[in-house]
């Protein structure tokens, strides 16, 4: 009984890894001022680069959309339903994808990034991972706000777009799912290559082979029509993945939103909810389970 | 009870030798598939302990073993070894870097560790803003720094450059703004590497005061770690010696230090002359005789008079370009001189046998007291072997003025000189 009361007292202990589940949001509350420190740094030293540094946001998803543009709607021909321009269709899908591969990328190498600060200074390590998320949204913003400029070009012009009200609140939920799985894998990767360092090859092929599967540059209905056709054996397997995965359904909403046409259904949304809130905890609960040996292994 | 605040218990610390990556995949999963199974796992053996120089047959080795203590409020504890005995594990483990591999540690206050000043410092931002950032990554919130700002940018002294990015300051400004941030830290638990005793002799003064304020006035638990036994002696209230990984000594800090300097696992048979543990290696240093002017081998010698280190080496291969060091330093571990054979002369061996290097040591003028050498021996630009204060020897009064008159010993070293009156 006594020593039980004496245990109690200490304020806390550090020991070998604990249980597989161990989250400390407590401790990630406390450093939330780290949090924001990290986030402004990110912010004053992207403006403090070079002039091209900031245009760079704006010409790679310009570029990328107009060469999907060309191979997807002119050379493959693509339907991106009536009235839709597809070079806007292109950069919607490729403005949204964006902040998931930041994310991503930016996560995925979180532990050998940052190996000097945290060799020598302990604090929750899951704030490096959120300041990227966090960050990202500059960038994201950015090209945003092209694609903006780019939609309202193209409503005068066509008088083409139509944005959905309706489903228009879910823009902060479709960023924060986008966000979340970036940083939900990126947790999960950078956590493996503490140890085989292989696994960081991998990354930006393996996102690039994630683009095609996630609807950046067809819609799905379009994509399961036509592997239907081509592909009929092979569509039992290969239609489910595109119709079920989180991120093809994201960008397919995002899409919804601002031209009304293409698939949306409140159970797709709840069902990436379900998928993103598991992602980012396995993230986590891996992440965690890293940080207290990865010094010795990386 | 109540005042102790930190308590270790059983602390040990497991590393894996050699390269990390080439079948860490087969090993894991050897390791889960004992683990599934129930079984002890099969590359913890417990009983092998770390020393740098013998080969174990292992490729696991314990860099700390069953490390306990204990630490009360307002104590400063020293940490004091050799290279490689475990002092920046255990200080990585306290400052939670990286988990023990068994035991555990208590605490009942916040931990701040300092083993680097400046961490996380960007070269882009002003002065203020990364006292901003610093002094959160080192477990401060923003309110806190906020209320301390304006002694922290007092102390570092860089007032006119404080809204200046710190890429535009000199290397001695960035030391001295980060190591204000760290001085004003107010964790109840200080964690210190000796790194913070690097730069030059006015830095080194003000972070050892700063540390002294920080024990003495404001009670707050301090845990150092250092090479340097002036500081330990002076601010320190306990010490532990740690070898090879083991607590080998607790207690009062002048007793830890006086046993530090006296652990080797080399031989002194007779009195100077040193005989080290022969290993397997291509190289190494057998043995080191120091001998007097008359050529008697002796570890006692008169101030002013020359004494001459023989070291033997054994060698299976030609040596070129060897580099022979001597380091001398006083009892409480200052370095005073270096002797460099490579700043003297070339020395080049090309037989296949044991050769012995004779270095006589002319005007060391030392004052008495006991004294140790630290012997390195390199090829090249590669270490061959470091024998940390190997052997130590004493000096004696003697009348070296020749005017019956002895210099005193407060001095490290004494120096003649020719005193003349001239009148304008």
């Amino acid at each position: 009984m006594k020593n039980e009361k004496l245990d109690s007292e200490w304020l806390y202990t550090i020991s070998p890894k604990g249980r597989f589940i161990d989250f400390n949001f407590q401790e990630i509350w406390r450093y939330r001022d780290l949090l924001l420190l990290f986030v402004k740094r990110d912010v004053i030293t992207l403006y403090k680069q070079t002039v091209l540094g900031p245009l760079w946001y704006l010409i790679q998803p310009l570029i990328t959309s107009v060469i999907f543009t060309i191979i997807f709607n002119g050379i493959a021909n693509i339907d991106v339903g009536a009235g839709i321009h597809p070079f806007l269709f292109n950069l919607a899908g490729v403005t949204i994808w964006n902040y998931f591969s930041e994310c991503l990328k930016g996560t995925s190498d979180a532990f050998k990034k940052n190996q000097n600060i945290f060799s020598k200074v302990y604090f929750p390590r899951v704030i490096m991972p959120m300041t990227v998320v966090i960050s990202a949204l500059l960038k994201f913003a950015i090209q945003f706000f092209i694609f903006i400029g780019f939609y309202i070009f193209f409503a005068f012009q066509d008088n083409a777009g139509h944005i959905d009200f309706k489903v228009l609140w879910l823009f902060p939920l479709l960023v924060l799912l986008m966000g979340m799985l970036g940083l939900g894998l990126g947790m999960i990767i950078s956590s493996m290559t503490t140890k085989y360092r292989d696994l960081t090859f991998l990354v930006g092929f393996g996102v690039q082979l994630l683009m095609y599967i996630s609807a950046v540059m067809y819609p799905i209905n379009v994509a399961v029509e036509k592997i239907q056709n081509n592909f009929p054996k092979a569509s039992t397997f290969i239609s489910p993945i595109i119709q079920n995965n989180p991120l093809a359904n994201v960008v397919e909403t995002f899409r919804y939103m601002f031209f009304s046409q293409g698939n949306f259904s409140t159970k797709g949304i709840i069902i990436t909810l379900i998928i993103t809130v598991f992602i980012s905890l396995l993230g986590l609960a891996v992440f965690n389970r890293t940080e207290k040996s990865f010094i010795d292994t990386v | 009870m109540s005042d102790i605040i930190l308590k270790a218990e059983n602390i040990s610390k497991q590393y894996r030798l050699g390269l990390v990556g080439t079948g860490t995949i087969s090993h894991d999963l050897n390791r889960w598939f004992h683990k599934i199974k129930g079984k002890e796992d099969p590359y913890l053996k417990i009983g092998e302990s770390n020393d740098r120089s013998t080969k174990g047959n292992s490729q696991y080795v314990w860099a700390l073993k069953n490390i306990n203590f204990e630490l009360k409020r307002g104590e400063v504890l020293g940490v004091i070894g050799k290279n490689g005995a475990g002092k920046s594990t255990l200080l990585k483990i306290l400052s939670k870097v990286t988990g023990p591999t068994t035991g555990e540690i208590k605490t009942k206050g916040r931990i701040a560790s300092l083993l680097e000043v400046g961490t996380g410092f960007h070269g882009e931002m002003t002065g203020r803003e990364n006292i901003y950032l610093n002094g959160a990554i080192l477990g401060m919130t923003k309110k806190e720094i906020k209320t301390k700002i304006d002694e922290i940018i007092d102390f570092s002294g860089c007032q006119r450059y404080i809204d200046t990015p710190v890429k535009r300051y000199s290397s001695g400004m960035t030391v001295r703004l980060a190591f204000a941030v760290a001085a004003f830290l107010e964790p109840e638990i200080l964690v210190i590497d000796e790194v913070l005793a690097v730069g030059d002799v006015e830095f080194q003064k003000k972070a050892i005061g700063k540390m002294q304020d920080i024990s003495r006035s404001e009670g707050r638990t301090v845990l150092f770690v250092s090479h340097n036994m002036a500081a330990v002696k002076s601010l320190c209230t306990r010490a532990i010696v740690l070898n090879n990984g083991q607590a080998v000594f607790e207690g009062n800090q002048n007793e830890a230090v006086d046993y530090y300097l006296n652990l080797s696992t080399d031989i002194e048979d007779t009195k100077g002359v040193m005989h080290f543990e022969t290993t397997n290696k291509p190289a190494q240093l057998s043995k080191v005789v120091l001998k007097n002017k008359k050529n008697i081998a002796t570890s006692s010698f008169l101030m002013g008079e020359e004494i001459t280190a023989e070291i033997h080496v054994k060698s299976d291969n030609p040596l070129t370009r060897i580099k022979c060091s001597i380091i001398v330093s006083s009892s409480n571990g200052i370095n005073i001189c270096a002797i460099r054979s490579h700043e003297m002369t070339d020395i080049n061996y090309s037989a296949n046998r044991n050769f012995i290097l004779k270095a006589t040591i002319k005007d060391l003028k030392l004052t008495p007291n006991n004294y140790f050498l630290t012997l390195a021996l390199a090829e090249n630009r590669n270490t061959i072997e470091i024998k940390e204060q190997c052997i130590s020897f004493d000096i004696t009064t003697d009348d070296v003025y020749k005017t019956g008159k002895v210099p005193g010993s407060n001095m490290a070293v004494f120096c003649n000189a020719l005193w003349e009156l001239k009148e304008n």
